[in-house]
């Protein structure tokens, strides 16, 4: 098959925050919760916080390595309608106001349902850029024939703490758009303080590879954002921005509340 | 009838793929603890001294061999086949799940992991887990939906009893499957310390072929036992479906008999009908569900359905992969039944018999009821009686009698 003929946003973005010598930073937000419509707005409150990368999940029923953050936002899209092609057609939305780079973050499930080679076509054509397949790592990926690799999307991989050089090294390989180094064990949901040995790590998995890292998994304040980004070339926000989002949903001023909450950690990100 | 070519070939994969089912498809935070796993199982299982430390247990302390038992009465009354039950309802703390967790503790003694997690429907997985727990000295978390947490209080209480912490499940139905996930989240967390028991046939790999391989003394003591007593093997197997472990125990040593007939028995609740029924080859559709690509029951959307079932035990969105494999090939014929039809074969067996069968094996003394009278007297049943039926007295009474026997 061939390569994507446009140049795929996340790889952009990545090159001008090279040039500028910048962190990047990465919010997640469930599409749907509180309604698909809304998400619109969330998305571009984010974008206007000075957000890089938006990560996108499309929420599924069982969502095993999430907290229970992320759970209930899961739960409150679903219920409140978002269906696989309601999330695919507020993306085509999305894409009348914003060029921001889009990372579906999801299981399996929901993708396989769809037809694996078909959602990553009309997630394309829809406006994303990239997928993240929380349960399908690589050795699945290319061992089964009817989950090929399809090229419209860049394929974003997870590095975990209990990754071993070797896996690291094979993952890295194959990696595309940028690696999540998931900081820490355990489910997504915010934390106190910041995982031990992420430079380390990071150090090791840029050894083996040539795209960006970023990190996450529970950072919730300017400082964890400051400290992570010191680190690493880029910092992913999950929980503690949904978790605004659970409490502000049907509030008017919820992109305002986003913005006051998010800008302080691009700010953080930023002056690294 | 099976329509395999046989032999089968030897499944599962390196990976843990039956054909196109099974696999690996966990997050990157446990594909080390499952590859590690995975090394000590194959070290283990090619051990004798593992070996025969797991036989003399399964001797000493959960009572094996179980009895292969001609239910003459049961015969008798309807009138066709010759029906023998293996009694894995005799075994300690009453049924089939112990054979599993004794095996997966002597393994998590050689991983050197002092802490055990384990989800449980029925609380027969965790009964049997908090069990061998007490005996290793491991320190033991039990998750378990809210809902099958009201419905089997007894077993809660065992496992209390035998110093588990049991921890209530509430998200979605609050049963079996948010359990699961519950269990797996932890084990993401607490993964450098901690061995999770998983129950059944299902999941990553390499559970459901451990699981299969731990409850395949069932099959293998059934098929010498019934070549001592009648000298040739029976017509027909018959296990209830769950996750799948005491189905695979009982069929996997008679896959290459050609002879011999398989049935899985699903939960067919209060019938076919979206939401009301745990039987993933009616009606389900392949996906993938923790851990492991395999029918299950979602919408089109992928997103896992509710499902139903009087018994906790089947009360379960996705099938093993085996199973799945199985059905495939032909080699299994799966069927189902009701809630009613349950409660029927849970009454008669414990009239005619004096066995109170658990409410998930009575879905495969519902389905001998039957298929028994259709066959010849020449015919042999062998039906895997997985349990006992004490956890689900107090259940059965409010259906059956309408009392709640703890406010007589
Ligand atoms: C007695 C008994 N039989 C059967 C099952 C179903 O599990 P499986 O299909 O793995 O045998 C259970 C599960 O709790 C059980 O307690």
């Amino acid at each position: 098959m061939s390569a994507p003929q446009t140049a795929n946003r996340i790889d952009t973005r990545f090159q001008q925050l090279h040039a500028d010598s910048k962190r990047a930073f990465v919010a997640y937000v469930c599409a749907g919760d509180p309604t698909l419509d809304r998400t619109i707005d969330v998305v571009l409150a984010l974008e206007k916080a000075g957000a890089d990368i938006i990560e996108l999940g499309l929420p599924f029923s069982d969502p095993l390595a999430d907290g229970v953050v992320n759970q209930l936002a899961a739960d409150r899209a679903l219920r409140a309608g978002a269906s696989t092609q309601g999330v695919l057609d507020m993306i085509r939305k999305l894409r009348e106001h914003t060029q921001i780079p889009l990372v579906l973050f999801t299981y399996l499930n929901p993708v396989y349902a769809f037809g694996y080679e078909r959602f990553h076509h009309e997630a394309a054509a829809a406006g994303a850029d990239g997928i993240l397949v929380l349960d399908l790592p690589p050795d699945e990926a290319s061992q089964n024939a009817e989950l090929k690799p399809a090229p419209d999307l860049r394929h974003i991989q997870l590095i975990a703490p209990t990754s071993s050089p070797e896996r690291i090294k094979q993952i890295a390989a194959s990696a595309e758009g940028f690696i999540y180094y998931v900081s820490r064990l355990g489910v997504t949901g915010t934390q106190t303080s910041v995982a031990t040995g992420i430079a380390e790590q990071v150090a090791v998995i840029k050894a083996a590879s040539n795209v960006p890292v970023c990190v996450g998994f529970g950072v919730s304040n300017p400082d964890q954002a400051a400290e992570i980004a010191s680190k690493a070339d880029g910092v992913v926000v999950g929980s503690a921005i949904v978790r605004l989002i659970e409490q502000n949903g049907s509030s008017p001023d919820l992109a305002d509340r986003l913005l006051a909450f998010v800008k302080p950690l691009v700010d953080a990100v930023k002056a690294v | 009838m099976s329509t395999a070519t046989l032999p089968l070939p030897v499944m599962p994969d390196t990976h843990g793929h039956f054909g196109r089912f099974g696999g690996m498809f966990v997050p990157e935070t446990l594909m080390a603890a499952l590859t590690d796993l995975s090394d000590h199982y194959d070290r283990a299982r090619k051990d004798p001294a593992f070996q025969a430390e797991l036989d003399r247990l399964l001797g000493d302390y959960v009572g094996r061999p179980t009895p292969l038992y001609l239910a003459e009465r049961w015969t008798e009354k309807l009138g066709g086949a010759k029906v023998y039950l293996k009694r894995e309802d005799l075994l300690h703390t009453g049924a089939h799940k112990i054979n599993n967790a004794l095996g997966q503790a002597l393994l998590a003694l050689r991983l050197g992991k002092k802490r055990i997690i384990a989800e449980t429907g029925a609380g027969q997985h965790g009964v049997a887990t908090a069990t061998v727990c007490a005996r290793f000295g491991f320190d033991c978390t039990i998750y378990m939906g809210k809902v099958d947490m009201e419905r089997q209080a007894l077993n809660v209480a065992r496992m209390r009893f035998l110093g588990a912490k049991v921890v209530a499940v509430t998200a979605g139905q609050a049963t079996l499957k948010e359990a699961v996930n519950e269990a797996m989240r932890d084990w993401v967390t607490n993964v450098e310390t901690t061995h999770y028991i998983l129950g059944s046939a299902l999941g990553s790999h390499p559970f459901p072929m451990m699981v299969r391989d731990f409850h395949r003394v069932i099959g293998v003591e059934a098929r010498e036992q019934i070549l001592a007593r009648e000298n040739r093997l029976p017509d027909l197997l018959v296990a209830c479906v769950g996750g799948g472990s005491n189905a695979m125990g009982l069929f996997h040593p008679f896959l290459n008999d050609e002879g011999v007939r398989m049935i899985g028995v699903e939960a067919g609740g209060e019938g076919i009908l979206p939401e009301k029924h745990a039987a993933r080859f009616q009606g389900g559709r392949l996906g993938v569900l923790q851990g492991t690509k395999t029918w299950l029951l979602a919408n089109a959307d992928g997103q896992i359905e509710l499902t139903h079932s009087v018994s906790a035990g089947l009360d379960y969105a996705a099938i093993g992969p085996e199973h799945a494999w199985l059905h495939e090939q032909g080699r299994v014929e799966y069927t189902y039944a009701t809630d009613d039809e349950a409660m029927g074969g849970f009454q008669e067996l414990s009239r005619v018999e004096g066995i109170i069968p658990a409410l998930e094996s009575a879905h495969a003394v519902a389905h001998v009821k039957k298929i028994a009278p259709l066959m010849s007297p020449d015919d042999i049943i062998v039906v895997n009686l997985s349990g006992r039926g004490d956890k689900d007295v107090a259940q059965a009474a409010r259906i059956v009698f309408g009392e709640d026997i703890f406010k007589m």
